[in-house]
């Protein structure tokens, strides 16, 4: 949906009402002034919703599930974050069988949230396709192969959470019940057979064509020394970044911006701009990938460090690899265990963590009274970090364009959004536009 | 069904699907991707002709069934679900946001410019609400589906009975009798905790006892429930309302039994607004 309004003859302003395959909904808006990119903004239409306003006075057992409802892709991401941010307020240390159940959620998570954005919204792009329904038809092997991924996906979260979306066991100090050996392994052929299927996707998206369009980031994310991230590590950078997540409030910083549409997220002292998500992930951590991705890696043609957001989707197909080959080890060695959550007592205190959802890092902060209520939220989710950078780049992809028709500039524009996966649900920080016509 | 849309499922041509988001996660909209098994075959039943989280092929409206997630909570979106509405001739809302304002509709209780306050630096910029509202009372519905998140079974049915032209089968008896039939040992009765599973319309498969947890309600109330017996009850029995109130306040907070419920039980706080 696009149009054109000829407000003046050197003036063009090229609107993009409504953004396709993105989670959640928002737009673009483009002034061009005598050939030249004046403004580019992402416009989210997206209602806040002011989940760290109403989170004040509710149980702290209530935060997992609430802020789950942030977004319908990735739940477990939101619950995670929040666990660990209170259980570190609390000072409650879970047993390594808990940590090892939360990254298989974790795993049955990402395979779905990028099976969903690999298969239903973004290789559609790849081959001049509106949707997968229509890639469909071209490709159908392979479009079936993905929905199978990530219905496996899906099937791993139902088991430990009882539903995909808005699973119901992730709980303060562990999980309400733990699954039994014979639930989890019932799934091991899926898996397995979900690793060679995931490895030939990542192949065959391998193959795709990409535009040229490396780009100097700075790209963040969790890093340990032991794992590929997920619940645990400190936050690193592609520029030499090492600190601890207690450290982030005074290495980054949100800020809101008149006429904008988002809490911009920047790197503070220096005001810039970051890149969070699957390639910062890759960038930061590729030496822990699992045996098969990491080989993967090796074979895809793409010089690591890698700075083309294109390529994200090289990055996610490489992550569900590493998820499903990660997931089977974890149930091959799976045994039930006591106890399933670890007790505590509130008490007045405060706590923060980072996670990394499907979509890249993600940080929550909360205090808790005596009674153990909230009385402060913070949630930075990764889109409104990535906002800026996307306006960036947007602004350094424009001029290439500006030949174009608008309907092909804005098809370019929104390739080049969705190929972060942008999630604007799950801003619960983005505002809505006002869009001033000069 | 209206006779128009009946008329066109027995013409050749399909019927013109759209989905529609207002405030929400997205999450419901996620069950109808997450038909694997059926999804290329409803596209070819229905035109998927507005999908925003789909596809990029967008058509304008009429629309002869319009899916609608999500809460009004923006001035524009009571304008805008008025124009969904002009358009379409049949229209589900799916989930509790649509169904009943979602967990959103926490801010009914609280005081909006403290609440921007709370989030944004400079509230002047942010154009809301004070309250978050279902669909409904906004525009005539034709057919709820609950849940937050909807069962992708439930929308599956309800779609396939506008097809064939029928009744959907959803059940509207409390989750509380799916507990029963599933041999769940009842999480209320065995280790008194609370749960909303008498008062709660069935949907989910009733998973938060086999999970050891009470339930929190994210169906919302079932027909004819008897929330203020359930709150007197759970009172009595040592569950207080600094725990009842949260639990009927969440998910499903505005819908008329649960707003009524929690409000009786804390009448110390300001009554949930309305529309």
């Amino acid at each position: 949906m696009t149009d054109s309004t000829p407000a003046q003859p050197q003036e063009r302003i090229i609107k993009v009402d409504a953004l396709s395959r993105v989670e959640g909904e928002g737009g673009l808006h483009v002034i061009v002034e005598n050939g030249l990119v004046k403004d580019v903004r992402l416009a989210i239409y997206e209602p806040p919703r002011f989940f760290e306003a109403f989170l004040r006075g509710r149980p702290l057992e209530d935060v997992p599930d609430i802020t789950a409802r942030i977004c319908g892709i990735c739940p477990v991401a939101y619950q995670m974050t929040c666990v660990h941010a209170l259980e570190k307020a609390l000072k409650i240390v879970v047993s390594p069988e808990i940590q090892t159940l939360r990254r298989l959620l974790y795993c049955g998570e990402w395979i779905e949230s990028h099976g969903v954005h690999i298969h239903l919204l973004h290789i559609a792009d790849f081959f001049g396709c509106s949707s997968s329904i229509e890639l469909a038809r071209k490709f159908p092997a392979e479009v079936n192969r993905g929905l199978r991924l990530k219905k496996i996906g899906n099937r791993l979260l139902e088991i430990l959470g009882g539903r995909a979306v808005h699973p119901v066991n992730v709980a303060v100090g562990g999980f309400y019940r733990v699954p039994k050996k014979d639930e989890l392994t019932a799934l091991l052929d899926d898996l397995t057979w979900g690793l060679d299927a995931a490895i030939e996707t990542a192949r065959w998206i391998a193959k795709f064509e990409f535009p040229d369009f490396d780009q100097a980031y700075e790209m963040v994310a969790l890093q340990n020394d032991h794992e590929y991230p997920m619940n645990e590590g400190r936050i690193a950078s592609t520029h030499d970044l090492s600190i601890e997540v207690e450290a982030f409030e005074q290495n980054f910083a949100e800020c809101q911006v008149p006429h904008s549409t988002a809490l911009h997220a920047m790197r503070i002292p220096q005001q810039t701009t970051y890149f969070v998500g699957p390639l910062a992930r890759v960038n930061l951590n590729r030496d822990r990938l699992s045996r098969s991705a990491f080989q993967l890696s090796e074979e895809v043609g793409v010089r690591w460090p890698c700075m083309n957001p294109y390529r994200s989707i090289i990055a996610r197909a490489l992550e569900v690899v590493h998820a499903y080959e990660e997931a089977l080890q974890i149930v091959r060695n799976y045994r039930s265990f006591a106890p399933g959550r670890i007790s505590y007592n509130a008490f007045e205190s405060e706590g923060m963590a980072a996670t990394e959802a499907p979509r890249g890092f993600m940080f929550h902060r909360y205090r808790i009274d005596k009674d153990g209520k909230i009385t402060f939220a913070k949630i930075v989710p990764p889109t409104s970090q990535n906002q800026r950078q996307i306006e960036k780049d947007l602004q350094a992809i424009l001029p290439s364009l500006l030949e174009q028709s608008d309907e092909e500039i804005a098809l370019n524009c929104e390739k080049l959004i969705r190929s972060y996966d942008p999630c604007i649900s799950c801003s619960t920080h983005f505002l809505k536009l006002k869009v001033e016509r000069r | 069904m209206t006779s128009e849309l009946k008329t066109k499922m027995k013409e050749a041509d399909k019927p013109r699907l759209a989905v529609f988001k207002f405030a929400s996660c997205d999450g419901c909209q996620l069950q109808l991707l997450s038909c694997e098994d059926e999804l290329l075959t409803i596209a070819d039943r229905v035109d998927i002709v507005h999908f925003l989280e789909a596809s990029s092929h967008i058509e304008p409206g009429p629309y002869d069934i319009a899916i609608v997630e999500g809460s009004i909570t923006t001035a524009e979106d009571a304008k805008r679900i008025r124009r969904v509405r002009d358009q379409s001739k049949y229209l589900l809302t799916i989930g509790a946001c649509a169904t009943a304002g979602g967990i959103q509709a926490l801010k009914n209780w609280g005081d909006r410019s403290e609440f921007l306050r709370c989030v944004y630096a400079e509230p002047q910029y942010i154009e809301t609400l004070a309250t978050s509202t279902a669909i409904g009372d906004h525009v005539r519905v034709d057919f709820e589906l609950r849940g937050c998140p909807i069962n992708r079974h439930q929308l599956l049915e309800e779609l396939r009975s506008l097809l064939e032209d029928r009744r959907p089968k959803t059940a509207a008896h409390a989750v509380c009798i799916d507990c029963k039939l599933n041999g769940t040992v009842c999480v209320a009765v065995a280790s008194n905790t609370a749960c909303l599973g008498p008062i709660t319309q069935s949907g989910c498969g009733a998973i938060c006892p086999k999970f050891d947890r009470g339930c929190y309600g994210c169906f919302g109330p079932a027909g004819q429930s008897n929330c203020h017996s359930l709150s007197d009850w759970y009172l009595e029995h040592g569950i207080g309302s600094k725990q009842l109130v949260p639990l009927l306040r969440n998910f499903n907070a505005n819908a008329p039994e649960f707003r009524e419920a929690g409000d009786r039980v804390d009448p110390t706080s300001n009554p949930g607004a309305r529309l």
